[in-house]
Formats: structure tokens, C-alpha cells, sequence
């Protein structure tokens, strides 16, 4: 169906949904390096406060992380025309995606807890809540887009084995994966 | 996805077998003019929403300009008009800071980004660089909607019962970030964040797609060599773009968490109406980097459109190749990456280290030598050309001597050692007024009424674009060149009321005279709409489908083009765009294979 907008002599080109992709990625990453070059720069002066990363935060890294790779599988499974596969593999990424999101909950309620809130004096804490709570919706957004695509496989209407919006959704999966390493890395060395 | 072109498959199915390909779509009203996810629609939407845009914010101009022309006077207009915010005939000082912001962030955004970006790249980058469409023409449509859910936002805020946002269009913490500083930091100022949040999200959905079908869907033989500079100005428009706009947003992001959850991003030590505010530890200045890297190449997203369209109306009413193609790509390019290295020249006077005000100094008069080229090069281009003194010509040649008076007085304030005394002046007016909205809007006029036929089919009516443009041209000079003045003197921005300076009395006459002209620019512009209102329907038919022969693309569509824009196959392209006045010939079309004696440009 999408492939339809390219023309023959354009086969050879990257297709322009998934260089729109890598676009959007480049846009979201400038949003990230704002907030965190923001960070950079408070965290050099005094009165600076910083928290202790409460271990929760390793499950939801290792959630991603291996929701990544059963992406990627699923990938592949489309690639081998083994439909039934697929479909299992897109589904235990939708639920991993799930289970990060409540992992970082659980993190959230842990920061909170140890007292890292909103209100007061400015700190790493005040920063981690909006860089986490905006990479969390990126993630929700990922989930969101899982959802649909498994479904369309289900209702099954796609005779044709179009790769293109599987590629597109493994990779701005992987985006939001890598995006959240750098997070975790950029909380542990600077928080 | 439902972005699907069929028009493709037809193509490719029986392409050559010479029936015509017209495109049967069963078309409502709502998927034709409402929900249309044709580019040529979604820009003339894009167009109409903008002009409605541009007279509200000018006409806030317009009302504001009569009270600071004559302080002493009541404008029973301005109480039917505002209500208790001109009681008595007077515009509030809070309410006129109110006004001017809107006024800022109407024109800035809703009409000189998204009215002029939206409009030109819709419709001219399918067209010019060989494409049924956009690469997602869904996206495309989305990226409509955000920006008229973002108006309809940013209008709701003028009817809350505190008024819409004030601070200006830069909405600098803490003022911004306190609701009980000031009336224009209660809802307005949510209002005013949200608007601007769907507005990002429309800006990132339409530049994603001009980048993408920029670099992958040019029609055969259409190297990045031979695009029109009108597409390769639109995509360093959307690189801009689409890396600085996020940055907006996380600096938006922040602000709102400092208004509504107490965090102190922005604030610290501060004591409002005799209470100590709990923040500590942030900082303002935080703010103003964050809004500059997108402020400053917001200023560029502006102009770098019409320094495209503006290339090409000179060159094809030149009858001249255009002068420097090269140079002029180079240019941009330059402009674009420097465009994001000089934005702390609006922070001078924030106590930014003077060692780093000096880099910034000298990365911001760098920006000189690109933009002298570009002037250089459009003065060379209709240098002893065969000039044809359309409407859209003399607005393109206006754009050139506006966008000098404007640059050079750039060249002053950035040096920072001049600023320190001009900034928050009305020389900072005078010189953004001229090289940013005044030369955009010429270059928007000269745009609109060269490709006037191809959207409507009909023509302009050119005896008011005359009266437009010469009037416009006075005027623009008469009202912002004595700002300057008025800045070197010392006179603030912003300020309703400069009664207590018996320095700036010297300038009661001169405000008068501003003020009187302001009324008159606006009627033209009233009048400008009516002629393009009026010219849809009444205006004189194009009968060639090639009325100023021209050698891009979008003169080879069909005269009204149906979605998918060539009835056959797509041309394929031969040449560069700028064959004028070669080798005998008056134009040579992209489409035309070189001849066999014929060199490539
Ligand atoms: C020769 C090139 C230019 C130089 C050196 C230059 C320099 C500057 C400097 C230093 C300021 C800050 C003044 C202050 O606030 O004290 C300024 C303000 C401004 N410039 Fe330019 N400029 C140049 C061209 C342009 C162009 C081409 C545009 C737009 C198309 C533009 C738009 C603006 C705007 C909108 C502001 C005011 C923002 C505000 O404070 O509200 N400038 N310019
Ligand atoms: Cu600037």
C-alpha cells in the first residue's frame, strides 16, 4: 500500500517513510540534548543537589532491552513470511513496552518517596521528572503504534509483505530503547 | 496508513498506452476542501488561514499604534472593540503589553512561519520537484490541523476573563512563569504554551515530510543540481526547523512545570508582593538560551522561503539565468549552520561573559558575508536584464532593498558593544520590523501573486498590485526608518506610556505620523485580500498553461492540475532551471533534453 508513492526510478532510494523516521528521530534527540545540556550547565553550579537512581531502574533497562530484541525478531519473522511468528513476537514487545512503562512507575514512586518531588529548591531531581516523563510518552507512543500494527496483522487485510512499516516501528522501537541507555548512563554518571 | 496515492499503479500499469490518466476519486466537499490531504489544497489552506491570521495580528498593530501616536487621546472605538481593557477609550498598559505580544506571536508564527513555509512548500515542492504528492500526504494534512488546533487555542485566549498571555512574543520567566505576577500570566499564558505546543507538533509533521520528499521523490533526471533555489531554500527552512523547534518545546516544557507543579527551573530568590517565593537555585537566563536556539533560526525559517521564491521571480522576470547558482546554495547552507551558532547575539546584556560575547560577536557578523552574497547575486541577476515589471517583480526587487536596509542595521547591533546601548530600544524594532517582516511579507506578496494562476488558474488583478506595492513600499519606510532614531535616543520597547521622559517629547510629531501611516499600510493590505478574494472568482483566466514562461515543472501540470498533479507520466528532467536567454532562446523547459550542440549550462 505505502510503496505505492514511489515511483519506479525511485526504488533504489531509501524509502522517504523511513528516512521521515530518521528525521523525526534527529528532531526528538535535539528536544533530549536541550534538557540535558541544560542539566550540564546547572549541574556545574553551587547549591546543586543530586539523587541516588533507585535500582527499580535497572529492570525497566533490562525490559527495554530485551523487548528490543524481540522486535527485531518479529522482523525478521515478517521477513520469513512466518506470519504466525510475527505476530507472537510483536505481541511480547507490546507487553514489554507495557512492563517498562509500569517499571518506570514504580521508579517514579521510589524517587518520590525518597523525598526527589517537584516543589522547592532546583536539583538533578526537578530535571529528572520532565526528561523521564517526556522519553515515558515517547515510549507510550511506541506501545500505542504496536498496538495498531499488531492488529492489522490480526484483521490481516495485508496480502502483500510490505516490510516498510514493520522497519519504520523496529526502528524507532530501537530509537526509544537507545534513547533510554543514554538516559540511564546520563542519571548514573551526572545524577 | 490511509496515505495512499493510487495514481502510481495507474501510471505504471498502463502508462504509455496513451489514454488519459485523470484521477477518479469519489471526492466530498469534506475530502476535497475540509480533509484534503492534496498538497495544492492543504496550501491554500495554509494560505487563507494565514491571511486571516495577518489581519487580526495587524490589525492589533493598527489599534495599539493609535494610542501610542496620540497619548493623550480616547478612541471610543478601541472601548467597543476591547471592552474594559480600553475603558474609557484608552488601551490598559497591561492590556497593551498583552497586545503587543499577541500581535509578535501571531505574525512570527501563524502568519510568517506557518502561513508562508505552509503555503509555498505545499504547493511549490510537489510541484517543482517532479512528485504526485507529498511523501506522507496524511502527515501532511495533520500537520494542517495542529496548526488550526493551535489557532483555535491561541484565539480562545483573547476571550478569558484575564486576557491573553503578555511579556512579549519571547514570554521571558520569571514574569511568564508567576500567574500572580500579572493578568497576562494567569490562563493566557497556558493557553498561550499549549497553542505554541500544537503549533511545534505541526511544524515538525510538515518539515519531516518537505525534507523527506525533497531528497527522495524528484522525478528522474532531477539531480539536487538542478532544483529551482525555491527548493532549496524550503528544505534549509525545514532543517531549521525541525532541529530547533524541540528545543523550543523542552524549554515550554519546563516553564509549564514551573508554573503548575513548583519546580524552580526558572526561578529563584524572588519576592512578589512582599512574599518570599520558596524556589531557589534556578535561572531566568536558562530560559533565554533555550528560546534563542530557537529564536534566532526561527528569524532564518522566515526569511530563507522567500530568499527562494524571491530568486526565482527575479530570474524568470529577468529573462536571465539566475546569477551564482552555486553561490546562492552555498549561501544558504552557510546561513543555516550559522544560523544555530549566534543565538546568545539577543543576550548581551544578560551578563553573559564578555570572552563569550566576543565569539558571538564575531559568529553573528559572519552571517553578513552569506547574505551580501545572496544580495550581490539577485542585484547581478537582473543586472541588464529584460525586466518585466509585474507585480510579483517589483515586490521580488522591493524584498532586495528592504532586506539591505534591514541587514545593515543587524550589522550594528551585532557588535556588543553597541547593543548594550540599543538593546530593548526601538532600534531593535525598526531593525527586525524591516529585514524580517517587512521583507518577508514582500517576499510573500511577490510569491502569492506569481503563483496566483497556478493556484486559482486566474490572475491577479495588477493595477491593485501596483497601488499595493508602491504604497506598501512608502510606507514601510516612513513608519520603521525613524524608529531608528527613536532607539538611538534611547527610547524603549514595549512601553505604552513614555510621558515621564521629557527627552523623548521631541517625537510627538513623528509618532503621529507613524501612527497615521500604519492606517494606511493596513487598508492596503485590506485591499490586497480583496483582490485576492476577488480574483478567484472574477480575475482573468489563465489560457496558457505556461503564463510566464517559466522552465520548472509546475508549468508543465494541466492548468486546474488534479490531485496527483501531471495527467500522465511524471516529465523527466534534462536541465537546470535557470536556461533563460540561452543560445537565442528566450527559455529552455527542464523537461527538454540538451540539444547536440548545446553545452549544460
Ligand atoms: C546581517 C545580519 C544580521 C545581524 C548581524 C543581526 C543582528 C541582530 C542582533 C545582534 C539582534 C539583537 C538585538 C537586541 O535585542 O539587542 C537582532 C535582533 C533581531 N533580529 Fe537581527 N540580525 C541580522 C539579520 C536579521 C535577519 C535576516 C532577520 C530576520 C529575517 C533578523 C531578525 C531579528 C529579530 C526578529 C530580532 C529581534 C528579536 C527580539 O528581540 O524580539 N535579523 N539582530
Ligand atoms: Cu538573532
Amino acid at each position: 500500500m505505502s510503496t505505492s508513492i514511489v515511483s519506479t526510478q525511485q526504488h533504489n532510494k531509501l524509502h522517504p517513510h523511513k528516512f521521515a523516521l530518521w528525521v523525526a528521530i534527529a528532531s526528538i534527540l535535539m528536544m533530549f540534548a536541550g534538557l540535558t545540556s541544560a542539566y550540564v550547565v546547572k549541574s556545574n553550579q553551587t547549591g546543586w543537589r543530586s539523587f541516588v537512581m533507585p535500582k527499580i531502574f535497572w529492570v525497566s533497562t533490562v525490559v527495554i532491552m530485551v523487548s528490543s530484541i524481540t522486535m527485531q525478531m518479529a522482523v525478521k519473522a515478517f521477513k520469513n513470511r512466518n506470519m504466525q511468528q510475527y505476530r507472537a513476537m510483536l505481541g511480547v514487545t507490546f507487553v514489554l513496552g507495557i512492563a517498562f512503562v509500569i517499571s518506570q512507575v514504580f521508579g517514579f514512586e521510589a524517587l518520590w518517596e525518597n523525598n526527589v518531588r517537584f516543589k522547592g529548591a532546583s536539583g538533578a531531581g526537578q530535571f529528572f521528572w520532565p526528561i523521564t516523563g517526556l522519553h515515558a510518552l515517547h515510549v507510550i507512543g511506541g506501545v500505542v503504534a504496536l498496538l495498531i500494527i499488531f492488529f492489522r496483522s490480526v484483521i490481516g487485510k495485508t496480502k502483500t509483505y510490505n516490510p516498510v512499516p514493520v522497519e519504520v516501528m523496529s526502528t524507532y522501537w530501537h530509537f526509544v530503547d537507545g534513547l533510554w541507555l543514554y538516559l540511564m548512563i546520563f542519571f548514573l554518571i551526572l545524577g | 496508513m490511509s496515505d495512499t496515492l493510487h495514481i502510481q499503479h495507474e501510471v505504471a500499469s498502463h502508462g504509455h498506452s496513451g489514454e488519459p490518466h485523470v484521477h477518479h476519486h469519489k471526492e466530498t466537499f469534506i475530502s476535497k476542501y475540509i480533509f484534503s490531504m492534496d498538497h495544492k489544497m492543504i496550501a491554500k489552506q495554509f494560505l487563507v488561514t494565514g491571511i486571516i491570521w495577518a489581519i487580526i495580528g495587524g490589525l492589533f498593530s493598527v489599534l495599539f499604534r493609535l494610542q501610542l501616536g496620540f497619548p493623550d487621546q480616547n478612541f471610543p472605538i478601541l472601548e467597543t472593540i476591547f471592552g474594559r481593557w480600553a475603558e474609557g477609550g484608552k488601551i490598559k498598559p497591561e492590556f497593551y503589553y498583552a497586545l503587543t505580544t499577541m500581535h509578535g506571536t501571531v505574525l512570527i508564527f501563524f502568519v510568517l512561519t506557518a502561513g508562508l513555509s505552509g503555503t509555498f512548500a505545499n504547493l511549490l515542492i510537489p510541484l517543482q520537484v517532479g512528485a504526485r504528492d507529498m511523501a506522507s500526504p496524511f502527515m501532511n494534512m495533520l500537520s494542517y490541523w495542529f496548526f488550526f488546533a493551535g489557532s483555535i487555542v491561541m484565539i480562545s485566549s483573547l476571550f478569558t476573563q484575564t486576557g491573553p498571555a503578555a511579556g512579549g512574543w519571547t514570554v521571558y520567566p520569571p514574569l511568564s512563569a508567576l500567574s500572580q505576577a500579572s493578568q497576562g500570566s494567569k490562563s493566557g499564558m497556558d493557553l498561550w504554551i499549549i497553542a505554541m505546543t500544537l503549533f511545534v507538533a505541526s511544524q515538525l509533521l510538515g518539515g519531516l515530510n518537505y525534507i523527506s520528499t525533497i531528497l527522495n521523490m524528484r522525478t528522474k533526471g532531477m539531480s539536487m543540481t538542478r532544483l529551482p533555489l525555491t527548493i532549496w531554500a524550503l528544505l534549509f527552512t525545514a532543517i531549521l526547523g525541525v532541529l530547533s523547534f524541540p528545543v523550543l518545546l523542552s524549554g515550554l516544557v519546563l516553564l509549564m512545570f514551573d508554573r503548575h507543579l513548583g519546580t524552580s527551573f526558572y526561578l529563584s530568590d524572588i519576592y512578589i508582593a512582599g512574599q518570599a517565593l520558596p524556589n531557589e537555585g534556578g535561572s531566568a537566563i536558562l530560559y533565554q538560551h533555550l528560546f534563542w536556539f530557537l529564536g534566532h533560526p526561527e528569524v532564518y525559517i522566515i526569511i530563507l522561503p522567500t530568499m527562494g521564491l524571491v530568486s526565482e521571480i527575479l530570474a524568470i522576470n529577468a529573462r536571465k539565468p539566475i546569477f551564482g547558482y552555486m553561490a546562492m546554495i552555498a549561501s544558504l547552507m552557510a546561513i543555516c549552520v550559522l544560523a544555530f551558532l549566534v543565538w546568545a547575539h539577543h543576550m548581551f546584556v544578560t551578563g553573559l561573559n564578555p570572552f563569550l560575547g566576543s565569539v558571538f560577536v564575531l559568529l553573528t557578523l559572519l552571517i553578513a558575508i552569506p547574505s551580501a552574497i545572496k544580495v550581490f547575486n539577485w542585484i547581478t541577476t537582473i543586472w541588464r536584464g529584460n525586466l518585466r515589471f509585474t507585480p510579483a517583480m517589483l515586490f521580488a526587487i522591493g524584498f532586495v532593498s528592504i532586506f539591505i536596509s534591514g541587514g545593515l542595521t543587524g550589522i550594528w547591533l551585532g557588535n556588543s558593544t553597541i547593543d548594550i546601548h540599543l538593546h530593548d530600544t526601538m532600534f531593535v524594532i525598526a531593525h527586525f520590523h524591516i529585514v524580517m517582516g517587512v521583507s518577508a511579507f514582500f517576499g510573500m506578496f511577490a510569491g502569492i501573486y506569481h503563483w496566483y494562476p497556478k493556484m486559482f488558474g486566474r490572475y491577479m488583478n495588477n493595477t491593485l498590485g501596483y497601488i499595493h506595492f508602491w504604497v506598501t513600499l512608502a510606507s514601510a519606510y516612513l513608519i520603521f526608518w525613524p524608529m531608528h532614531y527613536q532607539g538611538l535616543a534611547g527610547m524603549p520597547r514595549r512601553y505604552l506610556d513614555k510621558s515621564s521622559w521629557a527627552s523623548f517629547s521631541q517625537f510627538h510629531g513623528l509618532d503621529a505620523m507613524i501612527s497615521v501611516v500604519t492606517i494606511i499600510a493596513f487598508s492596503v493590505q485590506l485591499m490586497f485580500v480583496f483582490n485576492y478574494f476577488y480574483s478567484m472568482y472574477k480575475g482573468r483566466r489563465v489560457r496558457s498553461q505556461n503564463p510566464w514562461d517559466a522552465t520548472t515543472l509546475e508549468w508543465t501540470t494541466p492548468i486546474h492540475p488534479g490531485h496527483g498533479n501531471w495527467e500522465g507520466e511524471i516529465p523527466e528532467v534534462h536541465r537546470w532551471a535557470y536556461d533563460y536567454g540561452k543560445d537565442g532562446r528566450d527559455f529552455i523547459p527542464q523537461t527538454e533534453p540538451i540539444g547536440e550542440n548545446e553545452s549544460e549550462h
